[in-house]
């Protein structure tokens, strides 16, 4: 009897000093928000009328600000405790993530076919069309930019510059020499390639964050000689009047030559949306396909052989010069493509579009989706274009949640939602290899 | 050793980095379809005249050349990077295995014949059109692959990524990944670190047959004496990055200034130490 | 020949505070060999905490100028350092172990944290201050040619990069804290078994260059008269720019470097064009990179097989 009171005694005192740690840590955490928000929360500066500076207190949003601290600490102290350490991924067992592998080769399919029915299923709903292609336009992007970083293992912090040279490439040709879409894109494309073959060529001695960094240099000069040079590229103002695309010639516009009434339709703006819709489909898929082929030839192998040991491949005899170069020409081809495609789209185009952000957010999409994995980016442009909508009306928050989003997916899931890579070549089974085992390159 | 029997020959080698001299006016031959041993305490210098020869490390100074059986000859100080495997056929394993980890056992082997594949993707292009010429070579490809995983008893894990294989296989692994290059030379950075007695008897036996079977002359550097006495057929030994001796594998175990090397001791007492054993 | 004198002045006067900034970048590259993306926000931050603290002295009617400016000083290098603490435990002390692209992607998301923390906070417009110290001295004066101007506030600017350098390379060099951030550098493993604690040096080492950033923050502020939350992305490069340019790891060379980077910039602009002026800062940046990784007080690396 007295050791079972004893023992429960000891128990008891245990929780109370994991309670006791918990509300400690959670003072703790208080405090620390209230010295961090003090001023940037609690005072808020604004020029004033006549041009010099006033303030006012917001201790009340203070107040609750370091409270909500107060209770999250607690929360995740809590949760913590629960699931073992929260850096674990093992809160998917793995016969459920086994099952969900399996799932996920009949996602694939599933979800391109609920692609091609979109616009006969939402084909009054002008705002799901648009978003619709917003997400396939992210989702190109995304596989464009997953040769380089993931397949190649280079990180590029600068993509936003091929999707801008691609823009504008189109746009310019578009509006000075009157070129059809069809003439414009496949050029826009090759000049964004070349742009990443030039871009590639001085950096690639360097190494994972100076590449980086080089690369986000590289695009933010970008973006400041558009909008510096404005006899070529109109600066702030950008460009305008950007054709719309024609099908194979045949405008879509209400006039007697034009598509509606050739077919004896009634017209209707949703027409020149669907087809854009179908042409931007076509042109991720094409990049899928042709990333997926890749991959199987030796060019592709010779990408993720570079990711996983760049040493190594220069004693096997591949010229890792050119190796980087043709990753960087790819993933720029397929940025410049998804850019001409977002000029003709909008029919305007500014340097406002092409921000360091943007870079951010398609990394973002790639990292997440699980670097290589195709069906994984498609699902994580899905979440993130989603999510930013869902942002509507709350602009503001919107990078804020994006930020926190990053470094919680850093700390919980670095490898992506999609924890595998799946092997080109086989003798007898296919069998995935866990994010693990597979190096992220060195650039 | 004259050109028809010598399939490398190091002249006067040197490398500084800095003020530390690695490599000093070192000069041996490797010998045409033979196994030449590097042997000698740590730090004697021996994996920087590898990095020389296999192109990670240009030379500060000396000649390295190499002869192909049809006599056409490479200085192997003036190439470097990916061009050492690629045009002087010098293949390589590292000392930490470098193997890639993410693919499997067969990827890595395919990766290894990348130059070929290449050429008969066309620089892909064929490749991407899926050209029959194409696919025949990539089935020539797989075959060569499989040969070698055969021969290094890895056929069953073939599909298995290569970093869950365990340790010995995957430095067996790694021969077979430089073998699928068909090098004329062969450089093996310390094969048997690690391995147990069953594990290098096998290595020595694998090494054996490359050399009997595929003609390719091997290098190796190796602390694994027992390897060393059983396979090679010429060694060189370094201390301080300078050649001590240089001979069959019996003189140069009874060699004083090697014992002496190894052990840190002088000649004299190495030599002392002889005579009182006998 | 005057108006280069000026420029000279201007630009060095501008070069201590990239110099100020990019210390903390180098000392964190050395320590744990991560590019900290959100330093440059840091330094936002801290011209943030000194405007709003500035503004609150001010309204307490305190105007002695010397008295509100060290406590502004010290008010904002103690907030924004407990910033820079905040920001290492959540986003990167997790993240140690991790693979090498995870530290930087939560670094660049701590950055979007910050600046849009900020924006939402003291909203998107730019704060201006009206000059709090005012007054200089004539240099130089051609009749009917260019004044060479010293002013007040870069007197003040120089003497506190001067000051803070000093106290900075004393505490590297000779105190306990130093030496376990330069054993750190060296080999964390080691120095962990030798029993430095190295958590706390590395918490320190983002403390004591948030702290610095602070600075750079107040006489960002005191300088140009006005802060806005973009400010930190761009100075941010630049002060990156610099530490590259010296020599990653070395600290004089990040004095150096933002000595350089400053004069080149005001140069740039005063000589060529204002617009292309942040071109030639990151295309410095390439150049250094590509030619010259090690930069000028650097040591270069040998590659291992």
């Amino acid at each position: 009897m007295s050791d079972v009171t004893a023992f429960q005694k000891e128990r008891a005192a245990t929780r109370a000093s994991g309670i006791f740690f918990i509300l400690k840590k959670a003072l703790l955490s208080a405090f620390v928000a209230l010295v961090l928000f003090s001023l940037m929360v609690g005072i808020r500066t604004e020029a004033g009328p006549t041009g010099q500076l006033i303030y006012w207190t917001r201790f009340g949003e203070l107040a609750s600000l370091v409270a909500a601290v107060f209770v999250g600490s607690i929360v995740i102290e809590l949760l913590r405790q629960w699931l073992g350490r929260a850096g674990a991924s093992n809160i998917i067992p793995p016969s459920v993530q086994s099952g969900l592998s399996v799932a996920g080769k009949l996602i694939a399919p599933a979800l391109l076919i609920f692609t091609f029915l979109v616009p006969v299923i939402f084909y009054d709903q002008r705002y799901i069309l648009d978003l619709a292609i917003l997400v396939l336009t992210y989702v190109m992007l995304g596989w464009g930019l997953n040769v380089v970083v993931g397949l190649a293992g280079l990180l590029d912090l600068g993509y936003v510059a091929f999707y801008a040279v691609g823009a504008y490439s189109y746009a310019l040709l578009a509006t000075n020499f009157g070129l059809s879409f069809w003439v414009c894109l496949p050029l826009a494309g090759i000049l964004a390639s070349l742009w990443g073959v030039m871009l590639g060529f001085p950096v690639l001695r360097l190494r994972g964050d100076y590449l980086a960094i080089v690369t986000l240099a590289f695009g933010e000069i970008i973006r400041l000689v558009i909008v510096n040079w404005q006899s070529l590229t109109g600066g702030p103002n950008g460009v305008s009047g950007i054709p719309r695309p024609t099908l194979f010639g045949i405008p879509l516009t209400p006039d007697d030559d034009g598509f509606a009434a050739r077919l004896g339709i009634e017209f209707s703006p949703t027409h020149r949306v669907v087809f854009l819709f179908y042409v931007i489909l076509a042109m991720a898929l094409l990049t899928n396909w042709v990333t997926i082929r890749l991959r199987r030839l030796p060019i592709g192998r010779a990408w993720e052989a570079l990711r996983e040991d760049e040493v190594a491949c220069r004693a096997l005899g591949i010229n890792i010069t050119t190796t980087k170069l043709t990753a960087f020409a790819t993933g720029a081809l397929f940025g410049g493509l998804a850019g001409a495609f977002f000029a003709t789209r909008q029919g305007f185009i500014s340097p406002e579009s092409f921000t360091f952000n943007e870079s951010a957010l398609v990394l973002a999409i790639v990292v997440l989706g699980g670097m290589g994995s195709q069906l994984g980016v498609a699902l994580a442009a899905l979440a993130m274009i989603g999510g930013f909508e869902l942002f509507r009306g709350l602009e503001q928050y919107r990078m804020l949640v994006f930020g926190l989003a990053m470094v919680l997916l850093m700390i919980w899931r670095p490898r992506g939602i999609i924890g595998h890579r799946a092997p080109t070549v086989f003798l007898k089974r296919s069998e995935a290899i866990s994010s693990d085992l597979v190096k992220e390159g060195h650039g | 050793m004259s050109g028809a029997n010598c399939i490398l020959s190091v002249d006067r080698l040197s490398m500084r980095f800095g003020g530390i001299v690695a490599v000093n006016e070192l000069s041996f031959d490797a010998g045409r379809r033979k196994i030449t041993a590097l042997i000698g305490p740590n730090g004697a210098g021996k994996t920087t005249v590898f990095n020389c020869i296999t192109g990670f490390y240009r030379p500060t100074g000396g000649a390295m050349r190499l002869t192909h059986d049809g006599g056409a000859e490479i200085a192997l100080e003036r190439l470097n990077d990916f061009r050492i495997s690629k045009y002087a056929k010098v293949a390589r394993t590292f000392q930490n295995i470098r193997l890639f980890p993410g693919m499997t056992a067969l990827e890595n082997l395919m990766v290894a014949q990348h130059n070929t594949l290449m050429r008969a993707s066309g620089l892909t292009f064929l490749g991407l059109i899926g050209a029959p010429s194409w696919r025949a070579a990539e089935k020539r490809a797989i075959e060569r692959a499989s040969f070698w995983l055969e021969r290094i008893g890895l056929i069953d894990r073939a599909d298995d990524a290569a970093g869950n294989l365990p340790y010995g296989d995957q430095r067996r692994l790694e021969i077979a990944r430089a073998m699928c290059t068909e090098p004329a030379l062969l450089c093996l950075d310390e094969p048997a670190a690690g391995l147990n007695v069953r594990e290098s008897g096998a290595l020595s036996e694998l090494l054996l047959s490359i050399r009997a079977d595929h003609g390719t002359s091997i290098l190796l550097i190796e602390h694994d004496m027992a390897v060393v006495m059983e396979i090679s057929d010429h060694v060189v030994v370094m201390d301080y990055g300078v050649k001590i001796a240089e001979g069959s594998p019996k003189e140069v175990r009874d060699d004083p200034k090697v014992i002496a090397a190894y052990l840190g001791a002088d000649e004299q007492e190495a030599i002392a130490v002889m005579e009182s054993d006998t | 020949m005057d108006y280069f004198a000026q420029q000279l002045i201007n630009g060095l006067v501008l070069g201590s505070i990239y110099g100020l900034i990019a210390i903390g970048y180098t000392m964190v590259y050395g320590i744990v060999g991560m590019i900290n993306f959100a330093h440059g926000d840091i330094f936002m931050i801290g011209g943030f905490i000194a405007l709003i603290s500035f503004l609150i002295l001010v309204s307490f009617g305190l105007t002695a100028v010397p008295l509100v400016l060290l406590i502004v000083l010290l008010v904002s290098m103690a907030i924004t350092a407990l910033y820079g603490w905040t920001v290492e435990r959540i986003a990167y002390r997790p993240l140690r172990h991790s693979f090498r692209l995870a530290p930087m992607l939560s670094a660049i998301g701590m950055s979007f944290v910050l600046s849009n923390f900020s924006q939402v906070a003291q909203g998107a417009r730019v704060k201006p201050v009206p000059p709090i110290i005012t007054g200089g001295y004539t240099l130089y004066d051609a009749k009917g040619g260019f004044a060479v101007q010293l002013s007040n506030v870069q007197i003040v600017v120089v003497i506190a990069t001067v000051v803070l350098l000093l106290i900075f390379t004393w505490l590297v060099a000779r105190t306990r804290l130093g030496r376990d951030m330069r054993a750190c550098e060296q080999d964390q493993t080691m120095a962990a078994l030798l029993g430095v604690d190295v958590d706390r040096t590395i918490s320190m080492t983002f403390v004591i260059g948030a702290a610095l950033a602070a600075v750079a923050g107040m006489m960002y502020l005191l300088y140009y008269g006005l802060v806005d939350f973009y400010m930190g992305f761009v100075a941010g490069i630049k002060a990156f720019t610099a530490a590259v340019l010296g020599g990653i790891g070395s600290l004089p060379g990040a004095m150096l470097g933002g000595l350089a980077i400053g004069l080149i910039e005001t140069l740039w602009s005063a000589y060529f064009s204002v617009e292309y002026k942040d071109v030639a800062a990151f295309s410095i940046l390439i150049v250094v990179l590509i030619f010259m990784p090690t930069g000028l007080l650097g040591r270069p690396e040998v590659e291992k097989v």
